[in-house]
């Protein structure tokens, strides 16, 4: 269902005017835009802008608030993902997610990654093993946790457990991969093996990141969109945005006026 | 000054605190030592019943009968000496009411002035003679031997199978029927409630709307506030005819009766401290699996369910908790038959229901008095592992996050 040949599209994610509200308080205020293919789209902003609210919109993470409206259309990789007929979870196996702190499941290190897998119905002992293997190694923390795959992943670190969710959610093989603010709960060191990782990831996923850190969205990003209030106001290259933003809201926040 | 008025008022509230904290803590103390003392009493005493001699003649060689072989002789199970141990004769039963048969009310007296001496006569006349009589006819110079029994033993109390304690001459005093009909009862209680109590939970914390939560939520608690008699009379005129007629009993009180009432009872129990430990389940967790591809119920089951399930224990054990000691309900719908049941579908009696129910006409510090408070004892023991175990789980709880 979901075309993911990347030769056929640029762009994996497009919205059009894409409104949400919370009952009456309206959160996005009609966005429109459109996200690359296997490149890494920053969302920055202050807080309460949007951001975080519009990219759960991705993978319908708002539906699970009481009281959510959506209105506008989003497609992901040519499939509007808000028609009637979707199943929720087929989109979530296909858009994966990686949460602001590190959440992995009361389970040891390897039924954490293997978890999206098994709740998807593969029973192949061989299979999962591989897959959880090349998981790990892709978030670069194999060398880390080869010799105690059995242990309780509450025993890492924060920064090892927030690329244990990284593999957790790239074992089932998403095409586009969210991350929310991923390494803001994280000490500097953690934070830059995740930027590092997010770097290399992007030959295989298209990533879309929310940062408050804007040196961050500059070190990793493609593209940036700058939110506020609601509103996309600007979506540029990442060096365009930040060295020659067009708005002066976008000035004013990069530059440290207020946010 | 106004200072140290102000540091005189603190100590004076530090001290209120320090005694009303000791004073309580001594007071559950004391009531727990006054029940032991009470209970532990029994195994001191002489199962024959309060003011009964047992007699036999002095060139009987048995010298003494256990409480068992007695009631057995009683009962006419045993009815030659030979089989406790003495000569190969028929035993002769001799009870008060049998004076009539030797002697003539004359002889007796017109207030039985001479009821002792006449009793006298007939022990020491029959060689084979086991009389019992009450202590107030025994004369002064009497020829028979009396008999000793043994104290009761806490193996006899605890693995005795028969309950009766008041028969005469010596009671019996076996409480196995009760703990065992209290455990069926409860464990009977806890199939039913768990199951149920579960699947309430499950609903109201992650499928409920907050609406529905919010109706379901108070009626629930409603729940754990109806007295337990108003239950027991639910039961008796609902349960109790019901369990006959599905069943085709010949009376519908049965351990399954006091099942059903109890598992009802423990219902908000089970399901407010299950839903509050699934309710802790941190969002994130939720909509990582979620965010995985999982399936509502899948998420429910393979996260929810592990994370709380120290706290879903907990409630099973309270649960249970609330099962064991339940009184009035239970006793209005099981029968109270003190027999060691085989299925669920015949009277049992319980702990709490025998003390209820016969604590009234058991005289203030006799035998029975004690066995009874001896029940409470186990009562309390029970409680206490559960109460233990409770603490253990959460411990584990929290050492595991």
């Amino acid at each position: 269902m979901y075309n993911t040949d990347s030769k056929e599209k640029e762009y994996s994610i497009q919205t059009t005017d894409v409104k949400l509200y919370y009952g009456d308080f309206q959160a996005l205020k009609g966005i429109t835009m459109a996200m690359r293919k296997n490149q890494v789209t920053a969302f920055i902003g202050p807080s309460g802008c949007g951001k975080s609210t519009y990219l759960r919109c991705f993978n319908r993470m708002n539906d699970l608030i009481d009281g959510v409206r959506i209105d506008g259309e989003i497609l992901i990789d040519g499939v509007d993902i808000y028609k009637k007929n979707i199943q929720v979870d087929d989109l979530r196996k296909h858009v994966g997610m990686v949460f602001q702190k590190p959440n992995p499941f009361p389970k040891s290190i390897f039924e954490n990654v293997a978890y999206g897998l098994r709740v998807n119905g593969t029973k192949d002992k061989n299979f999962i093993q591989e897959r959880v293997e090349r998981s790990l190694h892709q978030a670069a923390l194999w060398d880390e946790v080869k010799d105690k795959l059995k242990k309780s992943a509450f025993e890492l670190s924060g920064g090892q457990q927030q690329r244990l969710c990284i593999a957790r959610a790239l074992a089932i093989e998403p095409s586009v991969l969210l991350m929310d603010e991923p390494a803001s709960a994280l000490d500097p060191i953690s934070t830059a093996k995740i930027e590092e990782l997010i770097y290399g990831l992007k030959k295989d996923y298209t990533i879309v990141i929310v940062t408050h850190n804007m040196q961050q969205a500059g070190r990793v990003s493609d593209h940036t969109a700058f939110f506020y209030l609601g509103e996309l106001v600007e979506f540029a290259k990442t060096k365009t945005l930040f060295t020659s933003p067009k708005d002066q809201r976008t000035q004013n926040y990069i530059t440290g006026r207020f946010g | 000054m106004q200072k140290y008025f102000h540091n005189l008022g603190e100590k004076i509230i530090v001290a209120i605190l320090t005694i009303s904290g000791t004073v309580t803590s001594l007071t559950v103390l004391l009531i727990v030592f006054f029940l032991f003392k009470e209970g532990l009493g029994i195994f001191s005493m002489s199962p024959v019943t309060e003011g009964t001699v047992i007699a036999v003649n002095n060139r009987n060689p048995v010298t003494s009968l256990s409480a068992s072989q007695l009631k057995e002789i009683s009962d006419q199970n045993i009815t030659n000496w030979q089989e406790v141990g003495g000569l190969d004769a028929p035993i002769k039963i001799f009870r008060l009411d049998d004076i009539t048969d030797y002697f003539t009310e004359d002889q007796l007296g017109a207030d039985f002035e001479f009821m002792p001496q006449r009793i006298n006569e007939v022990v020491v006349k029959d060689p084979h003679i086991l009389a019992f009589f009450p202590d107030e006819y025994i004369s002064k110079d009497f020829g028979g031997r009396q008999l000793q029994l043994a104290n009761i033993t806490v193996w006899d109390f605890l693995a005795g199978r028969e309950w009766y304690p008041t028969i005469s001459p010596a009671v019996r005093m076996g409480v196995l029927p009760l703990i065992l009909g209290t455990l069926w009862v409860s464990f009977g209680a806890i199939l039913i409630a768990l199951p149920l109590g579960l699947a309430t939970a499950i609903y109201m914390a992650e499928i409920a709307s907050n609406r529905v939560r919010g109706i379901l939520k108070p009626i629930i608690e409603l729940l754990a506030g109806i007295p337990s008699v108003v239950f027991g009379f639910f039961g008796l005129v609902v349960i109790v005819p019901l369990i006959q007629d599905i069943f085709g009993l010949p009376v519908g009180e049965t351990a399954l009766a006091g099942s059903v009432i109890l598992g009802i009872m423990a219902l908000p129990t089970i399901i407010s401290v299950s839903e509050d430990a699934m309710r802790t389940t941190p969002r994130a967790m939720k909509e990582a699996s979620l965010a995985l591809g999982a399936s509502k119920w899948q998420t429910i089951y393979k996260v929810i369910i592990p994370y709380s399930i120290s706290g879903i224990s907990t409630a099973a054990i309270l649960g249970i908790g609330r099962a064991i000691g339940e009184t009035m309900a239970v006793l209005m719908v099981t029968g109270n038959a003190s027999v060691i049941p085989d299925t669920f579908l015949e009277p049992v009696r319980t702990i709490p229901a025998t003390i209820a129910a016969e604590l009234g006409e058991a005289p203030q510090g006799g035998i029975h008095y004690k066995a009874l408070f001896a029940l409470g004892c186990i009562l309390f023991l029970l409680t206490l592992i559960i109460n233990v175990t409770v603490d253990l789980v959460s411990a584990k709880n929290k050492a595991n996050r």
